[in-house]
């Protein structure tokens, strides 16, 4: 925050225009793509370097150009897999936003359901997801929903701890205001509260989006023993217990992609909320 | 407490005293009658209780005892009448200059058109027209205080209460804000209750300054500052000057040995 006032008159408004200042930051822009590409690429090259030069048979490691091979012949049944990791994990990531902005919002609303309620909430996150899996298997017949109630309870904690802070996190001297100009619960609910906890909701949807992923694939390995489905953790599964370890890379490099597209998303989607004013979205001019 | 003894006050304030959860006794016993268009300044150290009389004005805290009238009701019971401006601009971060300005008529449930129309009328009056569309983070501090005083006066009120505004800003633009309120309180025919810690601040803008003491809170001095023009020429005459000296003196006779160890 700059503390020398500007006479409004004589300030330019700020906006974008045609000098070396947007030049730069598109160079910049290109640079921030075209640098992790081309790290990648070389990590890949060097790999497949190795693998040939050492000569190291497929089933210790396989060769990038191998893996992407697997990757074709298997399309149709990896798809398949990845389709049922994607449904568990984009319903478990779901039915937690729902789940844990409403509890949230209720938490942070009622103080005494809070303090009854926030230790089973705490005893579900602290509790490994592993340790509890086999027995939601157990009690709930049918697998998908099973694996879909272990994801869930991943994704679900820091949704709702960070809901019920952000709108416990209004300005004290604006919620003054609000008292002052007779704002109804609900209109500050609107326009206070959730404006205020936008920002540590969308921090909480890209942490939640990686561990309902990670949610969705630990279930499924406990699960996967059981071989009832056939999501990417079974398939991992099912080719290290038949050695096929091409196949074992081919679906973790699936896993791995639909990671990298739940956190691109998310950024995004956290860039186009909070772009306009959060700090932790704005780029600070140089 | 000199000028217009025969209009009845707008606010009153007969024997308060707020004593905090922690025990702490932030007021005791405050009697004082405010009249239409006077510029009140409370004047005195930190915790002496001056903000807190300015909050129960506004309705924002409650008195332990003794009982403040707003415009004939009881504190925070009256209607769009009254406007507060803080000492951070307490704006939301989110929103654009237009609206923030716009949230006390959104609340109130005035119609787009209408509030559209009032809100750029408060911005022209503050001359922040050409910045609606910017938003809180982009204008310096003076500029989010105008705002500030932009989203007060988009009400109407009748009484602005301001707590300390221009603490945190530079001499400059204080000097400049405090002439733009002075303006405003002369054209709207405003009641402005104004806290401060800065002699030569509340004796140039008031026409009376409320001197309060600490431990507890109390008002110690009311005294009334001299009528004439205020402008840039005041400050620099002798009778600008003897006022603050006689205003410092009766802040430093509020005060004991810690207090003057700061």
């Amino acid at each position: 925050m700059s503390t020398s006032t500007i006479d409004p008159t004589l300030l330019d408004v700020p906006g974008p225009g045609l000098d070396p200042v947007s030049v730069r930051e598109r160079r910049e822009r290109r640079l921030r793509i075209l640098l992790p590409i081309c790290a990648i690429v070389s990590a890949l090259l060097l790999w497949e370097f190795l693998v040939w030069y050492n000569e190291i048979p497929h089933y210790l490691i396989p060769a990038p150009s191998l893996i992407a091979k697997t990757l074709v012949t298997n399309f149709g049944s990896l798809m398949g897999s990845a389709w049922f990791t994607v449904k568990l994990t984009l319903l478990s990531l779901t039915l937690a936003v729902v789940g844990g902005v409403t509890l949230g919002m209720v938490f942070a609303l009622w103080r005494p359901i809070e303090m009854s309620l926030f230790p089973f909430a705490v005893i579900l996150q602290v509790t490994p997801i592993v340790a509890i899996a086999p027995l939601i298997l157990i009690y709930v017949p049918d697998t998908f929903w099973a694996l879909l109630i272990c994801a869930w309870i991943v994704a679900f904690f820091p949704i709702l701890s960070n809901t019920a802070i952000g709108l416990r996190s209004a300005d004290h001297n604006l919620r003054d205001l609000f008292t002052l100009y007779r704002a109804s619960p609900w209109q500050r609910l609107r326009y206070l509260l959730i404006p205020t906890a936008l920002p540590y909701f969308m921090a909480a949807l890209k942490i939640a989006g990686g561990l309902s992923l990670i949610g969705a694939v630990v279930a499924e390995f406990v699960a996967g023993t059981a071989g009832q489905n056939t999501g990417l953790a079974s398939r991992i599964l099912e080719a290290s217990f038949r050695n096929e370890i091409p196949l074992m890379f081919a679906a973790l490099f699936l896993v791995s992609a639909l990671g990298i597209v739940i956190f691109l998303v998310t950024s995004f989607l956290s860039t186009r909320v909070l772009g306009h004013w959060h700090e932790s979205e704005i780029k600070r001019q140089s | 407490m000199v000028s217009m003894m025969t209009t009845p006050a707008q606010i009153t304030l007969a024997h308060v005293e707020k004593r905090f959860g922690n025990g702490t006794l932030a007021l005791s016993d405050m009697n004082l009658d405010i009249r239409p268009g006077e510029f009140v300044s409370f004047l005195g150290p930190s915790g002496c209780g001056k903000s807190t009389a300015l909050r129960m004005i506004a309705g924002l805290l409650e008195p332990t005892a003794g009982q403040i009238t707003v415009n004939g009701k009881p504190a925070g019971k009256g209607r769009d009448d009254v406007s507060f401006v803080f000492q951070d601009a307490t704006l939301m971060p989110w929103a654009s200059v237009f609206d923030n300005v716009l949230l006390p008529l959104k609340l109130a449930g005035i119609g787009k058109a209408e509030a559209a129309r009032r809100v750029r009328e408060a911005l022209d009056m503050v001359g922040l027209a050409k910045f609606e569309t910017s938003y809180p983070r982009e204008l310096s501090g003076g500029m989010k205080m105008r705002v500030s005083i932009a989203r007060a006066m988009v009400t109407k009120p009748r009484l602005l209460l301001m707590d300390e505004p221009f603490a945190a800003l530079d001499e400059m633009t204080r000097f400049k804000l405090n002439n733009d309120v002075l303006e405003l309180w002369r054209k709207q025919g405003l009641t402005v209750v104004f806290v401060t810690h800065s002699v030569f601040e509340s004796v140039y803008l008031s026409s009376r300054v409320v001197v309060m003491g600490s431990r507890p809170g109390r008002v110690v001095h009311d005294l009334a500052m001299p009528e004439g023009p205020r402008d840039a020429h005041y400050r620099t005459t002798a009778a600008y000057a003897e006022t603050c000296r006689r205003v410092t003196e009766a802040l430093e006779g509020t005060m004991d040995h810690v207090d003057l160890n700061h």
